[in-house]
């Protein structure tokens, strides 16, 4: 079924690139990777043209996938103590890695579902903008806030982009999986594991009372 | 990012004119009616409300990132603790998603004891809901007393079938922690005969009530069309004539079995949620005794599935649920080891929330109480 629709919305968005990510797990769930010029488009057509009807956005959710060392091996000819040798050079780099945002759509008028889309960032520091949704499907609205609270993705065109469980003095993006917790001391009468570990770094060992 | 950091101005400019000044009003977030920690920012002129903005994030704990470090086992308590009224109908949400995610087939019995268990939730949260409506209203203690007592018998069942009244933590990947106890499905099945009774008895206070019918009628009108693309569900959904039950969409467990049919409102208004409600109740009695009836012997596990260092091999899967407060779903992601990747928790109470300042505006301020209790929200689940 995916299939189907990638090509038919390559043939209905003109000058769109497509990409099936294939899933697995036995829930056969495979998703459609669009991309973020012309998602706008592509939402809007799933979401009118008439045997498709997705007009129901179930679940809007953001993925953290940081970048992975890449390890990569060459052999270069050296000359070493005037003769010439085969050496091998690790390099190390680090990838970028990305940000992604994933919709999960249904539709109510013909009950058929669910096609899923993906979304990806450039990289996770400076260039984390993706095209909101929430035009196409309202339902995105308190779910895309959500993630721009927890990963830190700016939808553009979000009506209303804040904060919405962090409060709006805080920074950083809690979801992700390289987040650290500030370490905010509090005085907490019955510490115990972690916290006393971090109560006695704040009290030097001596306890209050 | 500017518009992350700037608070919402509520109050337009000035101006001259007396007649247009505005009131701003916080209501919450400590209030017995807004249903747990929850706060709006409302500007009134005069009676009417202008403007509302939900504010959320007061019991944010941050479920998700914890699920993250835990087990896929260990989350499972910790999906009780999201929608606290129904902990059976997330922990049957939560095993679903992980059993599609890892292909686990689950034993006759246990989806009858999950069918049996997720509609007396059901019952119990709609009865509840319409009890906390009225004493939203004004109808102090009576109604929420009423259906309290109901409520009481179908905790009791919890209780001697999972040891606990509300964090029940009963279901399992592949099936059901505990069989029923010996004398159980009498008991049920004595609930459950004398739960019409007490629906006819709660009908004839309330259904016709004038009062009722006055502050509910035409309040908090909400389009089909917009309910549908605000990603609105369960209840408040088919309120506003829309059908889409997920139990005869996805036909997840074993519903396809059991005769029920799916109300419809017509207004989609407060009236036709609160009544919608209460012939949803009437169709979990039927399902309840279908399931009673036809409950099979045998295994509540699947023997394959290995519950401790469980790891489901790599790869995604989304699965949702009917819970009583609409489309719950969860979304996992595996790497190959025993704590998932990701973990989403998709909250009906939060998404059904979009529309509350669309339904409020230009009703009156009293109306508002009326209209968030017919939403239906836990804020267990908003927050996560």
């Amino acid at each position: 079924m995916l299939e189907a629709i990638k090509s038919e919305i390559e043939a209905n968005v003109s000058g769109c690139r497509l990409e099936v990510v294939p899933n697995s797990s036995p829930s056969g769930q495979h998703s459609l990777l669009i991309d973020c010029e012309r998602a706008l488009a592509v939402a809007r057509f799933l979401r009118d043209a008439a045997h498709l009807r997705f007009d129901y956005c179930s679940n809007v959710t953001g993925i953290d996938w940081p970048g992975k060392e890449i390890v990569e091996k060459e052999k270069i000819k050296k000359l070493v103590d005037g003769v010439e040798q085969e050496v091998e050079e690790v390099r190390k780099t680090q990838s970028a890695g990305h940000l992604e945002a994933v919709y999960h759509l249904y539709s109510m008028e013909k009950k058929h579902g669910p096609v899923i889309l993906r979304m990806r960032t450039k990289n996770r520091s400076d260039q984390t903008h993706l095209p909101s949704l929430t035009p196409i499907w309202r339902s995105a609205e308190f779910q895309e806030r959500e993630i721009f609270d927890l990963y830190g993705i700016v939808f553009d065109g979000h009506p209303d982009l804040r904060r919405i469980l962090m409060w709006d003095g805080f920074e950083d993006h809690p979801m992700r999986r390289d987040y650290v917790e500030p370490d905010d001391y509090e005085y907490e009468p019955t510490p115990h594991d972690e916290v006393l570990e971090k109560s006695k770094q704040h009290t030097h060992g001596v306890r209050a009372r | 990012m500017s518009t992350a950091t700037e608070a919402v101005r509520l109050i337009p400019k000035p101006t001259d004119s007396h007649e247009c000044q505005l009131l701003e009003v916080s209501m919450g977030p400590q209030h017995p009616s807004t249903h747990g920690v929850f706060r709006m920012d409302v500007a009134l002129d005069g009676e009417r409300v202008v403007k509302l903005k939900p504010v959320f994030g007061y019991l944010h704990r941050n479920h998700e990132k914890i699920a993250e470090t835990e087990s896929y086992l260990g989350s499972m308590p910790y999906t009780d603790r999201l929608d606290y009224m129904c902990s059976l109908t997330s922990n049957w949400a939560y095993a679903l998603a992980v059993e599609k995610l890892a292909g686990i087939q689950v034993p006759e019995r246990a989806e009858y004891l999950r069918v049996i268990t997720a509609e007396l939730t059901r019952l119990q949260n709609h009865a509840s809901l319409i009890g906390f409506l009225l004493q939203d209203m004004g109808a102090s203690g009576t109604p929420l007393m009423y259906a309290f007592r109901e409520r009481e018998k179908i905790l009791d069942l919890f209780e001697a079938l999972t040891g606990a009244r509300m964090m029940c933590n009963y279901m399992r990947f592949g099936g059901c922690r505990v069989d029923m106890p010996a004398g159980w499905l009498q008991q049920a099945q004595k609930v459950v005969d004398a739960f019409p009774r007490f629906l006819d008895e709660y009908e004839q206070l309330f259904t016709e009530n004038e009062i009722l019918m006055a502050r509910t009628q035409g309040v908090g009108v909400l389009s089909g069309e917009l309910a549908v693309n605000a990603g609105i569900t369960g209840p408040m959904l088919r309120a506003s004539g829309v059908n889409y039950d997920i139990r005869k969409v996805d036909k997840y467990g074993i519903y396809e079995r059991f005769a029920f049919r799916v109300p419809l409102g017509d207004h989609g208004d407060v009236y036709d949620r609160y009544m919608l409600r209460m012939l949803e109740m009437r169709e979990s009695v039927k399902i309840l005794q279908q399931a009673l009836r036809d409950i099979p012997p045998g295994p509540i596990m699947d023997p394959k599935t290995k519950i401790r260092g469980f790891r489901p091999k790599a790869g995604e899967a989304y699965g949702r649920t009917e819970s009583p407060k609409g489309e719950l779903g969860f979304y996992l992601i595996s790497d190959g080891s025993s704590n998932p990747y990701r973990y989403r928790v998709r909250p009906p109470s939060l998404v059904n929330l979009t529309v509350l300042e669309g339904m409020c505006l230009g009703q009156n301020v009293a109306d508002v109480m009326a209209i968030l209790g017919s939403v239906d929200i836990v804020m267990g689940e908003v927050d996560r």
